[in-house]
């Protein structure tokens, strides 16, 4: 069984082939550039040099987010699509999830984090659990303060992973001190054959695969809708909802 | 020149319609589904990209699913998809195009890349093909341009809007009478039981342009409301709406049967959104009449953004072999040039 695994929800572009648990090939690139652009043909040379074709995938895998809206959705529409044309499955993992993987032989928290802008984070806090991450605390987008000085009650070292970590990095080491520690360059990339790896288990699991209207986690609302819901005098929910759609360029690089 | 024998999947997601269709020969739809997110986007008072956006990757494998089983073909079948590459929202193209690359990657079916206004402008095709050379008036929400057509293919840029879209005035003057989200046809029910009794300008430009504005228009009407408030009179909004219709009709019609005249072409195609407008299709017949040049106007059903339009126009650029690689990538400005 064959799965195509793919993740554009950060600066971070991944593209990886597995024979059920072995990889057969992956290509990672960390930049600036547009993934819109570069994923269908990031996956066309990967195949080609892997002598393999489209018809020989039985499984698409792909990030669900969070990560840049525009980027997301690149990964989510062209994963779908391809899946419904071949008739074959859909998963998907959280982009948080996949990146805490890299942090699967510490022996304490993990904490993947995406930056949000304006002082908060999209991160969540993990722990080994046999083959997986089990989710300690459910990601979230949240204000790097209120978020450092929950993981700090925790009586625990604590690994932080992802290149947006550096921005936070002083901070991180007022709240843990020398609890804190921080990822390898290779650690703070999230790879597209832990995706691949994390849908294999799901599968051998008996998982039930994506359907057809599946949506990204985006895990807040827009902007617009945040408004929306403040006006009507919903004001829970705004604060968890501050958009995010201004901080994507317009070109829809991410 | 391939065979003139096709069947072509089009995609369309630029704004707030997610759409695919099936068109067989660039003339027969056989299926056109249509999205629309108005409801949602009502309560915001107009579109927000990116809820837009996000309706669109939820619904788009549904709703080419959808027009290839009303079309009852398989994916196989097809001879080519396009898709609809700009101009519009970037987020919002960015889904469609997505889309179409994967799909034609994992179908190894050629894939196409439409402007939006050539969709509009071929829309006529799918009434009746098109005959050449014509000049068609493309108004919508974000377009008002006078387009020349020696052949299939191959625009040419006449005159266009130096500020606001046709649509985008109409949209903006029914916020300033508050008028409920969309504005335009609001105007047009308003205006039918209204008189043309307000004056109003009209911006003709130099004699010879075929270029249009409509942002002075706009102004007036402010300026018209305001004064009527510090007076105390009480505006009439029928009336105001008929007034201010019929001087972007008037502006719309005069440099389309200028634009016939100067370019000596005998049809005339109208294309976009706006020619939805019932004041604007029943002027423009009149003066075509008068003059006669051979009027092509789309059925309402395809004045609006579909995907068999995008379809239509895809299947020129197919059976031109002009085919899109996987580096395609959603172009918001995409001018609509010689091709
Ligand atoms: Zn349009």
């Amino acid at each position: 069984m064959k799965i195509l695994a793919m993740d554009t929800t950060t600066l971070v572009m991944g593209v990886a082939v597995l024979e059920e648990n072995k990889v057969l090939g992956e290509v990672t690139t960390n930049l600036l550039k547009n993934h819109s652009v570069r994923l269908m043909p990031t996956i066309d040379r990967l195949l080609k040099d892997l002598d393999l074709k489209m018809t020989d995938m039985d499984v698409i895998a792909v990030t669900s987010g969070p990560g840049s809206y525009t980027g997301i959705r690149i990964g989510v529409t062209s994963a779908k699509t391809m899946a419904w044309a071949r008739k074959i499955p859909l998963y998907s993992e959280s982009s948080l999830t996949v990146l805490a993987m890299n942090g699967f032989r510490f022996p304490g928290l993990v904490v993947p984090i995406f930056d949000a802008r304006r002082q908060r984070v999209y991160s969540g806090v993990y722990r080994t659990c046999g083959n997986k991450m089990e989710e300690v605390m459910k990601q979230q987008v949240v204000s790097i303060h209120e978020w450092l000085e929950q993981i700090a009650k925790r009586e625990e070292p604590v690994l932080f992973l992802g290149d947006d970590v550096q921005s936070f990095r002083e901070l991180i080491i007022q709240h843990l001190n020398e609890r804190a520690v921080f990822g390898d360059p290779a650690e703070n990339i999230p790879r597209p054959s832990q995706l691949g790896w994390l849908i294999w288990q799901k599968i051998i699991q008996g998982e039930k695969p994506e359907s057809q209207a599946f949506t990204p986690n985006y895990l807040q609302l827009t902007q617009a809708e945040a408004n929306w819901l403040q006006k009507q005098g919903n004001g829970e929910s705004v604060h968890e909802s501050q958009g995010r759609e201004n901080c994507i360029s317009s070109d829809g690089s991410v | 020149m391939i065979q003139k024998q096709s069947l072509v999947l089009g995609i369309e997601t630029s704004c707030d319609e997610t759409s695919a269709a099936v068109v067989a020969d660039g003339t027969r739809v056989l299926s056109n589904v249509i999205s629309s997110q108005m409801e949602v986007h009502r309560r915001f008072g107009g579109v927000v990209p990116e809820v837009a956006s996000r309706r669109h990757v939820e619904r788009i494998t549904l709703i080419i699913e959808q027009a290839l089983q009303e079309a009852q073909v398989e994916l196989g079948d097809l001879d080519a998809i396009a898709v609809t590459q700009g101009p519009g929202l970037v987020g919002a193209l960015l889904i469609g195009v997505a889309a179409g690359k994967a799909l034609s990657f994992a179908s190894g079916i050629p894939l196409v890349a439409v402007h939006h206004i050539a969709g509009h402008i071929y829309a006529n095709h799918l009434v009746k093909p098109l005959e050449f050379p014509l000049v068609s008036l493309v108004v919508s929400g974000g377009h008002t341009e006078l387009i020349y057509m020696e052949k299939h293919n191959h625009f040419e840029r006449l005159g266009q809007t130096r500020d606001d879209a046709a649509g985008e005035a109409f949209d903006k003057v029914a916020r300033l009478m508050n008028l409920p989200y969309p504005g335009g046809p609001q105007i047009d029910r308003l205006a039918v039981e209204g008189s043309i009794s307000y004056d109003l300008p009209r911006a003709w430009l130099e004699p010879d342009s075929l270029d249009f504005s409509f942002s002075g228009l706009k102004s007036a009407v402010m300026q018209l409301m305001q004064k009527a408030k510090q007076r105390q009179e009480e505006i009439r909004p029928a009336d105001l709406a008929a007034s201010f219709q019929h001087a972007v009709i008037d502006v719309l019609v005069e440099k389309s049967i200028r634009a016939v005249k100067k370019t000596g072409v005998k049809h005339l195609l109208l294309a976009g959104g706006v020619s939805a407008n019932s004041a604007l299709r029943v002027q423009l017949s009149k003066r075509c009449e008068q003059e006669q040049i051979d009027l092509r106007i789309p059925p309402l059903e395809l004045c609006t953004d579909n995907a068999a339009m995008i379809a239509a126009a895809g299947t020129f650029l197919f059976y031109e072999g002009k085919f899109a690689d996987l580096t395609l990538n959603a172009d918001p400005g995409l001018p609509l040039t010689y091709s």
